[in-house]
């Protein structure tokens, strides 16, 4: 898989990045180069092999149901660009 | 989560009419029910409704940097519950995944859902709408999810702003297979998967507070045909919405491809206020979420223990307890259906049940169909009128079995039976008390009523003459002259009695 230039510049949209037409081309080539490794990572047969979640033979750690946790507003509230009335303040993002 | 649509070839009978003939409708809905839990899905943080702004979050609900999540075990033993109530596959091996979107109230940047291997698989239920009509709407699959925070975007003109009280709520999505084919179909399968929900006790129903909401998923077509292409309806947070959304959806979609149109598969929303549905236009032009397993937490492996502890701990289910009112105490499958409804009403009735036979020294089956009678017809209609549930009832059910044992002996009358449960509504005091205090038994004393008619009659001696002339209906007149003059409390067939040998 490779992409073009148009393709990284609505990529870059999507992310949220703003990218000038120079930096384009060379992110383009960044880019294709890591996607050819991908491809290589892809070559390999793993059809038999089942996904490793951990490599430690541990199958599950629970948590109780229990309220241990919370009543921290103003902690949650403290690295907030703006707070009010307990909420987060953010620009309205309905129209 | 789309759900791949399949066809059981199944017409139904409901059908929108368009200019080029009928259509058939095409429903499937996803039902978020919020999981009954203190704490939620991957964190100590309550989970109670209603607390303070953000004082129910924990530094892992507000996704700060480094917090881990570790999963609550009681969520996953409610999830399987509700699978094995739904007759459902549990998956011994599932796993969580990201789903990634942006938008304000999800701290995480990506919701932890599961998505290829969801905890419970393919199961069903039957449902039966208000018409009778019985249909199997089959589970494609029910899934664990955290629930996002919530945005107000009413309380300032130039912000919006975010609670994060429910974010890391434990959800259960419960996919429906597109199986039903009419409104009142889809209402049945809601208010039945509801009952379910509360009898196992895995979600409490509340609809009100956003605890049950549902995305609606309509498409049309013509009878025989392939499914059409659909628009999923977000978020609806009532069974009459849902209706009315599916109602005015499927007219917008037969308009349009009689138009010559086409749909275009799409998120809308529907305005309870307009009785409408519209596109949920998003800026977005990327609708990927880039899932990937969660990295955060291992898979989730069920033991044959845990999930035979599971079913273990499942009450009586409302389709059980439903056949068994009709085979067990002979009540009608009207009356069964109504009181097996919800899970706070059957237990109400058994405990009215229970008592109403000790006091009568009875079986329970002896005394359903009067139990059930009382029960739905003037506990629901008072209850009803007050605008209350069963559980806030005010009457409890020994005072409810109390009262239907001083119907059965005699010493209240129905009329007197209707004053007395007034005053226990008002006054929450037990049947016999409020009976003895206010005079209200029945009087059946026949020294007394004697009396009474003869006054009746002396006063009314030309109706006594014109009756013994051969003028047979006076009999009602003078029946209710009688019962006026005790003040309604005569014992009706105690007076027809003595009425008929004093009359002659």
């Amino acid at each position: 898989m490779a992409v073009d230039d148009k393709m990284v510049a609505r990529v870059a949209g999507l992310a949220r990045l703003t990218l000038s037409a120079q930096e384009v081309p060379h992110l383009t080539a960044e880019l294709n180069n890591i996607l050819g490794w991908i491809d290589q990572l892809q070559a390999v047969e793993t059809g038999d092999v089942q996904p490793m979640a951990t490599v430690m033979p541990i199958t599950r750690d629970w948590r109780a149901d229990v309220v241990t946790d919370g009543a921290i507003q103003s902690d949650v509230l403290a690295n907030a660009p703006e707070a009010r009335h307990g909420f987060f303040a953010v620009p309205k993002v309905i129209e | 989560m789309a759900t791949a649509y399949h066809d059981d070839g199944r017409t139904g009978s409901y059908l929108v009419e368009g200019r080029t003939g009928p259509w058939e409708l095409v429903i499937g809905l996803e039902v978020h029910a919020q999981v009954v839990s203190n704490s939620k899905l991957f964190s100590g943080a309550a989970t109670e409704f209603g607390g303070e702004p953000n004082s129910q979050v924990s530094l892992v609900d507000a996704a700060m940097p480094g917090m881990l999540p570790v999963l609550n075990g009681e969520c996953v033993r409610q999830a399987v519950r509700t699978g094995l109530a739904l007759g459902a596959t549990i998956n011994r091996w599932s796993r969580f995944d990201r789903k990634n979107y942006f938008y304000a109230d999800l701290p995480q940047g990506y919701q932890i859902s599961q998505f290829q291997h969801p905890v419970v698989g393919e199961g069903a239920i039957e449902i039966e709408t208000d018409e009778g009509e019985k249909v199997t709407v089959g589970i494609e699959r029910i899934h664990l999810e955290q629930d996002a925070g919530k945005s107000i975007h009413d309380l300032s003109p130039d912000r919006s702003y975010v609670d994060l009280n429910r974010s890391g709520v434990a959800l259960m999505e419960i996919v429906s297979k597109p199986d039903m084919r009419s409104p009142a179909q889809a209402g049945a399968y809601v208010s039945t998967l509801r009952a379910i929900l509360r009898a196992v006790g895995s979600c409490d129903g509340n609809m009100q507070e956003g605890s049950m909401r549902a995305d609606v998923n309509v498409s049309v077509r013509k009878a025989g045909e392939p499914f059409g292409t659909r628009c999923e309806i977000k978020n609806v947070n009532s069974i009459r919405f849902i209706q009315q959304a599916i109602v005015y959806e499927a007219k917008r979609q037969v308009e349009i491809l009689e138009d010559g149109g086409s749909i275009q598969q799409e998120t809308r929303l529907f305005d309870p206020d307009k009785g409408e549905t519209r596109s949920l236009r998003s800026k977005e032009d990327a609708h990927d979420y880039r899932y990937f397993p969660e990295p955060d937490l291992l898979p989730l492996e069920l033991t044959e223990e845990f999930i035979a502890d599971c079913a273990a701990s499942l009450p009586e289910l409302p389709a059980s307890k439903r056949a068994r009112y009709e085979s067990e105490l002979g009540l009608s499958p009207y009356l069964a259906g109504v009181l097996t409804a919800d899970a706070d009403g059957s237990a109400w009735f058994e405990a009215l049940l229970a008592n109403s036979a000790a006091r009568q020294a009875k079986t329970p089956a002896q005394v359903a169909e009067k139990a059930a009678n009382w029960m739905t017809g003037d506990l629901f209609g008072a209850l009803n009128k007050l605008g209350v549930e069963i559980a806030a009832s005010p009457v409890t059910p020994a005072q409810g079995g109390e009262l239907l044992a001083l119907m059965a002996d005699g010493t209240l009358s129905g009329p007197l039976a209707k004053q007395v449960f007034e005053i226990m509504l008002e006054t929450r005091e037990d049947p016999g008390a409020i009976a003895e205090a206010r005079g209200l038994k029945q009087v059946s004393d026949t020294g007394a009523l004697e009396t009474a008619i003869a006054e009746v009659m002396a006063a009314n001696a030309d109706k006594v003459a014109d009756y013994r002339g051969g003028k047979d209906k006076l009999f009602g007149f003078f029946v209710g002259q009688v019962m006026k003059a005790s003040g309604g409390k005569a014992n009706p067939a105690v007076v027809n009695e003595l009425l008929k040998k004093a009359l002659g």
